[in-house]
């Protein structure tokens, strides 16, 4: 068996989350190769280079591929596999994006976001928003496999793969990138976080996730949001936790008037510790909370920020 | 040009589903089933492309069992001209649900079709990517923006770090994320008008496809449980918690 898993970049880094999947495709077994695929990405290939595990890691280097793009990339992706077992790689919205494709060009089907593996062929998944674990066999020649981060720990950095590079160009002419516009923020990201504290409605308005900055800073944590956060505007998108946004599974997860609906619950209820501030005691988030705070959060969060 | 839009039957987002006590699948006796919301936001964005004029005609498209008639009727009520459905009782893949709607693509010839991100039942987030690569379109993920502009379409994505667009050339595979609109509720007279438009039938096998699937469902099993925590009555005893019990802050 051999696997090829696909980097995770961003900005001249490899992301966190490469790490995890590398992990994943330990646990299914056989010799592991990392594609690296953008523009200007010979960083990203000595980072990856050090992930444990990883016998070869394969560069990609050309402007076609500086944005991600889908039809590019899974051309690509398409290109190399030839007798790969497997294709592994996150499941940042970049590779949810390729991966499908990848599948459908080679007529098999998709696995994704698994949390678990049980053998090289059989894996487990969230189904229902998390509120069901499916267990599903492929027969499949190639199995194309997108990996929860969360379900994995990372492997150790402290291997020396092999880099050669790859002059596979592939433009499929239907796409262009035409801008981006990335939200600049100190604080970790909300995947890698020790430490997420998250608002919901009942932050009111986006002034008010000021109060959540200063318990933040003390924490080191990410901030996130619930989708009625994100939906009133209160915050940018890119902080929604849940089904349909960011999982993740912190050791701490503080979720500040949010109710707990089971799209949220989704993404966070792997948390280790979960702490809600809620000012209803029957808010259903008190169920999966590890420490309840029954309060108004406007009166509770600044005597937290002054107490840590 | 024409909108196609694939509709999914699933179970109602409020619903928290069981698993069988056999562990052979979820429970879905008696449930209440409803479209797919990323499948709502999709035809809500047909309707618009065609209220300003940039669409002719909107096709709803849904694969599944007789019931998924329902959500076609809602479709349709919603603004749908007409709609296809492909019967099926097998539980049908990404992949087959791809070549199904490439199928009725090639029939159609839409300008656009436009999918849900992600169907909240086997939260896949897989087809519309599949038809884009059987159909060799372009497609346009997780949008919440989509501006047609003569041959193409700019397309805002929600990624991970913030906002993505990208111009694709027509005809092409868009997905629909939360914000790209609020879908508005079908009015009576609508529904009823809904009942007389077209709902044209057909099967996997008279498009030639085949529904097999490579992957099998080995076992559905309840998500670990999280023990009841408790309530504290202070930000002190809070703190002192997660210090001193929890160990999670310093
Ligand atoms: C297809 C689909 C996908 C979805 N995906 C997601 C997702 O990924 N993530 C997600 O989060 N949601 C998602 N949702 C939405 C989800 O169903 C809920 O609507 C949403 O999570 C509610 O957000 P909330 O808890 O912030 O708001 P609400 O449910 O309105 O809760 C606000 C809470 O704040 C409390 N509160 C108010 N004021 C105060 C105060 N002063 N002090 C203390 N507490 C206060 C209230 O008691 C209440 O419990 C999805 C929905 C659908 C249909
Ligand atoms: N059986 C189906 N019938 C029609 N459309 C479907 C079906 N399954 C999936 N889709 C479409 O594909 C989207 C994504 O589904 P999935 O890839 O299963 O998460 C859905 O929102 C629908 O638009």
């Amino acid at each position: 068996m051999s696997i090829l898993v696909i980097a995770d970049h961003h900005d001249g880094q490899l992301t966190g989350t490469t790490a995890n999947v590398v992990a994943a495709a330990t646990a299914i077994g056989g010799d592991i190769d990392v594609l690296v695929a953008g523009e200007g990405v010979a960083g990203v290939a000595e980072q990856a280079a050090t992930l444990a595990g990883v016998t070869r890691v394969r560069v990609a280097d050309n402007a076609v591929y500086a944005h991600q793009l889908a039809e590019n990339i899974s051309a690509l992706v398409v290109a190399l596999v030839g007798d790969y077992s497997h294709v592994l790689s996150g499941a940042s919205t970049t590779a949810k994006n390729f991966m499908p494709r990848v599948a459908a060009l080679k007529d098999v089907a998709q696995i994704s976001e698994i949390i678990a593996v049980e053998s090289a062929d059989t894996f487990r998944r969230p189904i229902y928003a998390g509120n069901a674990i499916a267990t599903v066999k492929s027969d499949d020649v190639l199995k194309v496999i997108t990996v929860r981060a969360t379900g994995f720990d990372p492997v150790a950095r402290d291997g020396q793969a092999a880099i050669e590079a790859v002059d596979v160009v592939e433009n499929a002419g239907v796409s262009s990138f035409v801008n981006e516009t990335l939200a600049e923020s100190e604080r970790p990201e909300l995947g890698a976080a020790k430490v997420v504290i998250s608002g919901g409605r009942g932050m009111g308005n986006g002034e008010n996730f000021a109060l959540l900055d200063g318990i933040a800073d003390k924490l080191g944590a990410a901030i996130g949001a619930s989708r009625a956060a994100v939906d009133a505007g209160f915050v940018p998108n890119d902080m929604q936790v849940g089904q349909t946004g960011k999982i993740v599974a912190p050791d701490l997860y503080i979720a500040v008037g949010i109710s707990g609906a089971i799209q949220h619950l989704a993404g966070m209820k792997d948390s280790k510790v979960i702490v809600a501030i809620n000012k209803d005691e029957d808010a259903p988030i008190f169920q999966v909370a590890d420490y309840g705070l029954v309060g108004d959060l406007f009166e509770v969060l600044p005597q937290l920020e002054a107490k840590l | 040009m024409k909108v196609l839009v694939a509709v999914k039957r699933v179970i109602d987002y409020n619903v928290k589903i069981r698993v069988k006590a056999d562990q052979s699948d979820v429970d879905l006796t008696n449930v209440k089933m409803a479209m797919n919301p990323f499948c709502e936001i999709a035809v809500e964005e047909a309707v618009r492309l065609k209220e300003k004029g940039v669409a002719t005609e909107v096709i709803a498209v849904s694969i599944g069992p007789k019931a998924s008639q329902e959500q076609l009727r809602t479709a349709l009520a919603l603004g749908a001209d007409r709609a296809i459905q492909v019967l099926t009782d097998d539980p049908v893949d990404s992949l087959a649900v791809a070549k199904l709607l490439a199928k009725v693509v090639e029939e159609e010839q839409p300008g656009l079709v436009i999918l849900g991100k992600q169907s909240i039942d086997a939260d896949n987030n897989q087809t519309g990517q599949m038809l884009a690569a059987l159909t060799g379109m372009g497609q346009g993920t997780f949008a919440s923006e989509v501006v047609v502009d003569g041959e193409s379409v700019n397309v805002t994505r929600e990624i991970d770090g913030g906002l993505q667009t990208v111009k694709l050339s027509l005809p092409a595979v868009v997905t629909t994320d939360l914000r790209l609109n609020e879908p508005r509720y079908a009015k009576l007279p609508d529904i009823m008008k809904a009942k007389k438009k077209p709902l044209d039938v057909k099967t996997p096998e008279e498009l030639g496809v085949s529904t097999a699937s490579k992957v099998t469902l080995v076992k559905v099993a309840p998500p670990a449980e999280r023990q009841g925590g408790i309530k504290v009555g202070s930000v002190d005893e809070l703190v002192d918690k997660l210090k001193n019990e929890a160990k999670v802050i310093s």
